[in-house]
Formats: C-alpha cells, sequence, structure tokens
C-alpha cells in the first residue's frame, strides 16, 4: 500500500512561488481556451460558421446579453444576483418606442427608456440595501411585476414605432463599419472595465462581495455600494432594452424572456463567482461570446430550438460545478 | 545501539531560498520528540525531506544506522516512516474501510473487491487505535480527529515505525485531543518513534520526551524536557529573552484624546467611563465574555450605543458608524481577522488601503501610483516580504494580520482600538506587533489594547482597565499590575472582599 502524499501536501512558503499549476493556468485561461475551442469546433461543423457576415450576426447577436451581463457581474461580485433585467429589457424598450410615438426626440426616446431601467435597478436597490431584503426575491419580485408592466403598457400587444424609429441606428446599422450595437457593448465593457479597476467604487464592490463585515468595519458604506450596483444594472438592462427595440424596430412587451439568465450564465461562465467578491469583466465578455457562439452555432447546425435550450441549460449548470468546485479546492 | 533515526547535515533550497541550512536530527525507539519553532522555521520541510515528500539537497539520513536514500513516500513507507499532515490525506468520498485498504484493496479469487475481508480488515486496523468508528461510514461524514485516527490506523497497519504528527491537535476537540495523547503514549511504550510538531508548549510539555527547536532552518538545540523550561525554549525559539518580547518604552502620555462617558446598549454593557491619553497603550482585560469586545465595537461605532457619548479631541461625535469613525480618526481591528477584517480574495496592496481610499483617489478615480507607494511603503514598515498583488488570503497568520494592522496605519488615526492583536499568530509576528504598536504610541497616537493574553496586556500596557459584568471594575496603574491583581478584580473576588468591608481583612 501505498502512501500517496505529494499531491495534496502542502509547500513551505518559498515554493509557493513556483511555476503556476495547472490550476491556476486553467482558472486564468481557461474561459478563452473553451471560447477557442468552440469556435474551432463550430467552425468544422457549422457550414458558413467563419465569415465576416456571421461574425458580425454573432457580434451583434451576443451584445444586447453582453450589455445586460456587463450589469449583472457588478450585483454578482457583490454576492447578489438580478433576476428582473429581462422585465427590464422589455418594459424600457416598450417605453422607448412609446416615447418616440408619441413624438419625443429620438435621444429624449432612448434616455426614457434607460431611465425607466435604472429606475427600476434604483428600487431594487432599495430594497435589497435598506430594508435587508434578499435579492433573489426582490428581483424575482420584479421580474414578474415589470413584465406585466411592459404588457400593461402595450395592452399585450407588440408596439409598432410610426415611421422610421428614429434611434434604429441602436440596434441596426453601422458606425464606422463595424454593426453599432457592438459599438455600444465596447463602450459599456470600457465604462464597467474602468469602474471596476480604477474607482474607489469598483474597490468597495469586491470588499463588499468578499467580505460584508470586514467591509463595513473598514468603513465602506456598504448599503450604498448594494444601492449603486443594482442601480447600474437596471441602467444597463434599460439600455439592453432600448437596442432589442432599436433592432426589431417596435416595441416588444415579451422582449428579453428569459434574458436574465443568459446573463447570469455569461458572468459564471466568465469566471466570476456567484458567492462574490471575485472576479473580472473581461471574463463576463468572453463568457457571453461564447453563449453567443453557442447559439449561432446551434442555429446554423439546424439544432431544433427545444434541443438548444437543453444544450444552453446544461452549459450553465456546468458553468456553476465549475465555480463551486474553484472554491471547493481553493479552501 | 544506534537511534532509529539520523539525520545529519539536511540541507535543502527551494528556488534559491534557504529551508534548511544543515539540519541535524535524531529519533529514539520509545519516544516522543517534539519539534517547536515558529511558522517556516523548518520543521515540516525536514519532516517532508524524512518522509519523502522533498528530497534534501545534501545531508544524510540513517534508519536503525543503516543509510539510507528515501526519494519518495513510497519508500519511506518500505522503511516505516509514516508522516500525519495537518492537512489530512483520506478520500473524503470513500468509506473508511476503503480508506484503509487505499492501494491495497483484498480481492476474491474472482478478482473482485473482497467486501467482506475489506470491513474485517478495517474493524481489526481500528481496534488497533481503540478507534469505535464504523468502517462503513464515508470518510466526510467523520470529525477531523477522527479521520485523523483512521489516518493513524492506516499508517500502523503499514507497520509504522517512525510516526510523525503535524500540528496534529490543531482541529481537534479536546476529548479528541485526550484520545490521540493516550494512544501516542501506547505507541510510545510500544517502542515506536514518534516526532511532534506543535506550537503548543502545554501538549509538549505534556508528551514529549525531548524538544528540538528550530530557528531560520536550523536546529537551535535539542534538549531531554527535565532538563529545559518552556521559558528556555521560546528564548529559543525567538532567539532573545522572553522579558524583552514585550515592547514598552518609557513613555509620558499627554493630553486627554478620547473621552468616553457612560456609554452603554442598555443591554448588559455599560455604562462605561475611560480616558485615553495621546502616546499610551490601555489594556482593557476581563474574562471571556466579560464585555471587553462589546466595548471596543460600540466606540467604534462598529455596534450601536444606546446612550453615553464618545468625545475627540474635546469635540463630542455622534451619529457615529465605522465610516464616520475612520473620518473622525478612530480605528477598531477586529477580534477574528478572518471573519471580520481581511479580504482573502483581494491583493495585499488593496487590503492595506482600503480604508484610505477617499485619500488615495481623485473624484472617485483611483490613484494609482499613490496607492502602489503607500502599500509599499506599509509593507517595508510591517516587514511583509510578498509580492503586493499576492492574494491576501494566501499568507500566513501572522503576515494577514500585520496586513489588516497596516490597513490602519495607512489611514494613521488618532486613536486605535486593537482587539486581540496578536491572536492566531506565530511567536515573531507579535513581537512585530508590539514593535508597531509601540512605534504608533511614539508618534503620539492612543491605544486601547483588548486582550485575553494576560502575560501580553500587562506587558505592552501603561495601565490595564479591568472588565467584570459590561463595566470596568478596576483600573491598574502599570506598575500595580499584577496578573494576580488582575484576576482578582476579574473575577469579583476583590469586590466580595470589598463589600465584607474589614470584617475578612
Amino acid at each position: 500500500m501505498t502512501r500517496t502524499a505529494p499531491a495534496g501536501a502542502p509547500t513551505t512558503e518559498p515554493a509557493e512561488r513556483a511555476r503556476p499549476s495547472f490550476g491556476q493556468v486553467w482558472d486564468r485561461y481557461g474561459i478563452i481556451i473553451v471560447l477557442l475551442a468552440m469556435v474551432a469546433l463550430m467552425a468544422v461543423i457549422a457550414p458558413n460558421f467563419v465569415s465576416l457576415s456571421n461574425g458580425f450576426n454573432v457580434a451583434r447577436a451576443v451584445s444586447i446579453n453582453a450589455v445586460l451581463a456587463a450589469g449583472m457581474t457588478l450585483v454578482i461580485l457583490t454576492g447578489g444576483i438580478d433576476l428582473s433585467v429581462g422585465s427590464i429589457v422589455g418594459v424600457a424598450g416598450v417605453t422607448s418606442v412609446l416615447l418616440w410615438n408619441a413624438g419625443s426626440p429620438a435621444l429624449v426616446a432612448v434616455l426614457g427608456g434607460v431611465l425607466v431601467g435604472a429606475a427600476a435597478g434604483l428600487l431594487n436597490g432599495l430594497l435589497v440595501a435598506y430594508l435587508a431584503l434578499p435579492a433573489f426575491i426582490v428581483t424575482l419580485g420584479a421580474l414578474t411585476y415589470l413584465r406585466g408592466t411592459a404588457y400593461a403598457l402595450t395592452d399585450g400587444q407588440p408596439l409598432i414605432a410610426e415611421g422610421e424609429l428614429g434611434f434604429r441606428l441602436l440596434g441596426n446599422g453601422n458606425i464606422a463599419a463595424i454593426p453599432s450595437p457592438v459599438v455600444v457593448m465596447v463602450i459599456t465593457y470600457v465604462v464597467i472595465w474602468f469602474i471596476l479597476e480604477r474607482t474607489t467604487f469598483g474597490r468597495h464592490i469586491y470588499a463588499v462581495g468578499g467580505n460584508v463585515e470586514a467591509a463595513r468595519l473598514a468603513g465602506i458604506k456598504v448599503r450604498r455600494v448594494l444601492l449603486k450596483v443594482y442601480l447600474i444594472a437596471g441602467l444597463t438592462a434599460g439600455l439592453a432594452g432600448v437596442m432589442f427595440s432599436a433592432r426589431v424596430e417596435s416595441g416588444q412587451p415579451r422582449a428579453g424572456e428569459g434574458y436574465e439568465l443568459d446573463a447570469i450564465a455569461a458572468v459564471v461562465l466568465g469566471g466570476t463567482s456567484l458567492f462574490g467578491g471575485r472576479g473580472r469583466i473581461h471574463g463576463t465578455f468572453v463568457g457571453a461570446l461564447i453563449m453567443g457562439v453557442l447559439s449561432n452555432g446551434l442555429v446554423l447546425m439546424n439544432v431544433p430550438f427545444f434541443t438548444q435550450l437543453i444544450i444552453k441549460g446544461a452549459v450553465i449548470i456546468i458553468a456553476v460545478a465549475l465555480d463551486s468546485l474553484k472554491n471547493w479546492r481553493s479552501g | 545501539m544506534a537511534s532509529l533515526v539520523a539525520m545529519e547535515g539536511i540541507t535543502k533550497s527551494f528556488g534559491g531560498a534557504p529551508a534548511l541550512r544543515g539540519v541535524d536530527f535524531d529519533l529514539r525507539r520509545g519516544e516522543v520528540h517534539a519539534l517547536m519553532g515558529e511558522n517556516g522555521a523548518g520543521k515540516s520541510t525536514l519532516m517532508k525531506v524524512l518522509a519523502g515528500v522533498h528530497t534534501p539537497d545534501s545531508g544524510t539520513i540513517r534508519i536503525d544506522g543503516e543509510p539510507v536514500t528515501i526519494s519518495s513516500p513510497v519508500e519511506a513507507a518500505a522503511l516505516g516512516i509514516a508522516i500525519i499532515h495537518q492537512e489530512l490525506n483520506t478520500v473524503p468520498d470513500m468509506t473508511v474501510a476503503e480508506n484503509l485498504a487505499l492501494g491495497a484493496e483484498p480481492r476474491t479469487r474472482w478478482g473482485v473487491l473482497d467486501r467482506k475481508r475489506l470491513l474485517r480488515d478495517a474493524e481489526e486496523k481500528l481496534a488497533r487505535v481503540r478507534a469505535d468508528i464504523d468502517p462503513r461510514l464515508p470518510m466526510r461524514q467523520l470529525s477531523v480527529g477522527r479521520q485523523q485516527m483512521v489516518e493513524i490506523a492506516r499508517a500502523l497497519a503499514e507497520d509504522a515505525r517512525v510516526l510523525v504528527l503535524d500540528e496534529p491537535t490543531a482541529a481537534l476537540s479536546d476529548r479528541e485531543a485526550r484520545q490521540l495523547f493516550s494512544l501516542i503514549d501506547e505507541m510510545r511504550a510500544a517502542g515506536m518513534g514518534l516526532v511532534y510538531i506543535s506550537h503548543r508548549m502545554e501538549e509538549v510539555w505534556e508528551l514529549a520526551d525531548r524538544v528540538t527547536v528550530f530557528r531560520d532552518g536550523r536546529s537551535v538545540g535539542t534538549s531531554e524536557k527535565a532538563e529545559i523550561t518552556p521559558e528556555r525554549v521560546v528564548t529559543q525559539m525567538i532567539g532573545r529573552n522572553v522579558e524583552d518580547l514585550y515592547v514598552h518604552d518609557d513613555r509620558s502620555p499627554g493630553e486627554v484624546v478620547l473621552r468616553v462617558r457612560g456609554l452603554t446598549d442598555g443591554a448588559g454593557i455599560g455604562p462605561v467611563d475611560l480616558d485615553l491619553r495621546a502616546g499610551e497603550v490601555v489594556g482593557m482585560v476581563g474574562l471571556i465574555g466579560a464585555g471587553r469586545t462589546e466595548i471596543a465595537r460600540m466606540i467604534y461605532g462598529a455596534d450601536r450605543a444606546r446612550g453615553g457619548t464618545v468625545e475627540l479631541e474635546g469635540k463630542v461625535l455622534d451619529r457615529r458608524s465605522p465610516a464616520t469613525s475612520i473620518r473622525d480618526g478612530i480605528g477598531l481591528l477586529p477580534e477574528s481577522r478572518k471573519e471580520q477584517a481581511l479580504f482573502a480574495q483581494m491583493s495585499v496592496r488593496d487590503n492595506l488601503v482600503v480604508s484610505a481610499l477617499e485619500r488615495l483617489s481623485r473624484l472617485g478615480v483611483l490613484r494609482r501610483g499613490a496607492i502602489g507607494d503607500a502599500a509599499r511603503r506599509q509593507m517595508e514598515a510591517l516587514r511583509i516580504r510578498t509580492p503586493p498583488t499576492r492574494a491576501a488570503g494566501q499568507l500566513s497568520g501572522g503576515n494577514q494580520q500585520k496586513v489588516v494592522l497596516g490597513r490602519w496605519l495607512t489611514v494613521g488615526p488618532r486613536v486605535l482600538i486593537l482587539d486581540e492583536p496578536t491572536r492566531g499568530v506565530d511567536i515573531g509576528a507579535k513581537y512585530e506587533i508590539y514593535r508597531i504598536i509601540n512605534e504608533q504610541v511614539s508618534r503620539g497616537v492612543a491605544v486601547l489594547v483588548v486582550s485575553s493574553d494576560l502575560p501580553e496586556a500587562l506587558g505592552i500596557s501603561d495601565r490595564v482597565l479591568v472588565v467584570r459584568g459590561g463595566r470596568i471594575v478596576a483600573e491598574l496603574d502599570r506598575s500595580e499590575a499584577t496578573e494576580e491583581a488582575v484576576m482578582l478584580h476579574a473575577t469579583g473576588v476583590a469586590a466580595a472582599a470589598e463589600k465584607n468591608g474589614g470584617t475578612t481583612a
């Protein structure tokens, strides 16, 4: 019988700086490897996957979910969750088209949609931060009442934009030969990256998510941090809703149904811990790309819609399993 | 007769950093040999060399006088050497019996697992360590102490003659520890050689026949227990006298900085009155549950007070919270590093500056140069030697504590409240922390220290406040603060005597 000591044996301090283990490399680059592998796989088996137009298709399709996931990343980093973002997409999108049809300038319609999203996020944040209600419950409730609001605003019917929708560029068309939703997405990610990496607010988000009691004792205004992250998640969801309306050039009360799950999946696939405190925004970006490549590839392969749902669900579960495995390993 | 194990001139480096610098060590039959020393002194590394986990750079190992090379744990096991690591080496999802037979599972004639024999063997092996454990249970369901018993049973089943126990009681209940000690006595009586690595002096004194002290990768000396005192061991461990451990310069405290009057939580704590002067250390001592931590937290605003005032330099503070306290110049090092202070996943640098970000940013945007400088300065002052980007949770306990203390040095408060500042850190880090406190005091900071380590509280304080039942029941000057005097007040004996007046005196 052998004594199998070496693998898990603790090392002395100096040895800890030796070359990174497989686990560390996987933690850092695993998600990118998965993306590349998926792209390679799709390139082989899916017809027309590798083409400029399909590349833009993927990017365009990804952009709305990616914008949602960017805001969601902040919430999850604090250890929270926002299930309401999909419904915010519906309300915000409908609002922007309503405003347009009522004769508002395009800019006002866009801002109106975004602000409705921000207001919904603010209410989530107030309830979570100041009444200390569980985020899961608060945002589950918001998911329902916001969807109801979207239907109520349109009598349950799709709202056709009158004339040419003034802000259709946000969903269609190009800016300097790049699909405009992709431009919006990139700007969103740069802003969120800046918040997380370069501002005190960003440090506070990590601190609150890492150890909320330590954060409070270190003088961080925990409630204010929580309020802000839900507000931002609502705001990005509002933006995504306007992008959706711009893309379909109408206000769809059902827009964004189930998007919250795709966004959460992108965040978790990107390596952000559902327990909070650990994760990076660029991981979320790659996570959103993986979701997009997966959807696009499945469509190109003519996989039936129901099967697509099954595969996506499995991917989400595997992602969460990998995450908890990681936590288990680091003790 | 030759020693059971004799190691001579063992050296070992990791990536150029020497961990062992020529260590001699011997182990006799039928003895418990304790290894003591600070974290990183080389104890565990030497034992891993013996167990074949590390290969030494130079030096010889003899077993029963015969020179041997041990280049893998398998070879060590064949020589009868077993090591029980701090982190146990069992498979949590397999049963106890399966763990005991790991790698040598009994098979029937047909080549399938012989379940009956597996259980029977396991029961026999467990009986040898007198452990009443059901071998069919999954390992995961056992307490750490019981898992450890299974590991020892496995080692004995392999005919181990040398058993190394690395901090075996760290996660055990008292009862489990007693069981382990009686098993150790039995193994010693059976002629085995046992190496016992521990920081706990009482255990070492109870169990060991000889003690070897390590410092900086060297063996400072091996002594028969009868010929040495615990104080001498500590002196050897830290390389200086125990009396010199507590750093206390002569001080002349200045003006009162913090004035607390009638502070109470309305539920058993307070009313508390206390004054802190610039440039003094005041110790707050008492029994567990006396209310010291509660008082400290109320002053800081971590818990809400229901009455009383806190005055800083003559200004009454109201609507106090941690955030306002920091702005006003009061800091609190909380009692529990892991739960209340450390951001384990954040870098050392971010941990050091997290409470001072307002000063280290402009319009909410981090001034990264200033942050890097501030963190580097603190790491130098605190002698934390690690890359600033490393996750704080990966540091040793002592360095983690220095990081959370360093957070306050970055802020630079005028009043610093330290709740158990040296809990769970090794003696070298303790000394560093005392040095840091002393340095802060010499700059005029007023320090309030809550400590359950009475010699420490008395050693570093200028005066001592004794807390009992949520109130301060005595104030003792440094000259009159003896452990005895403190305990009389802390337990209420002094108060009872006073009440009885002259009749009993």
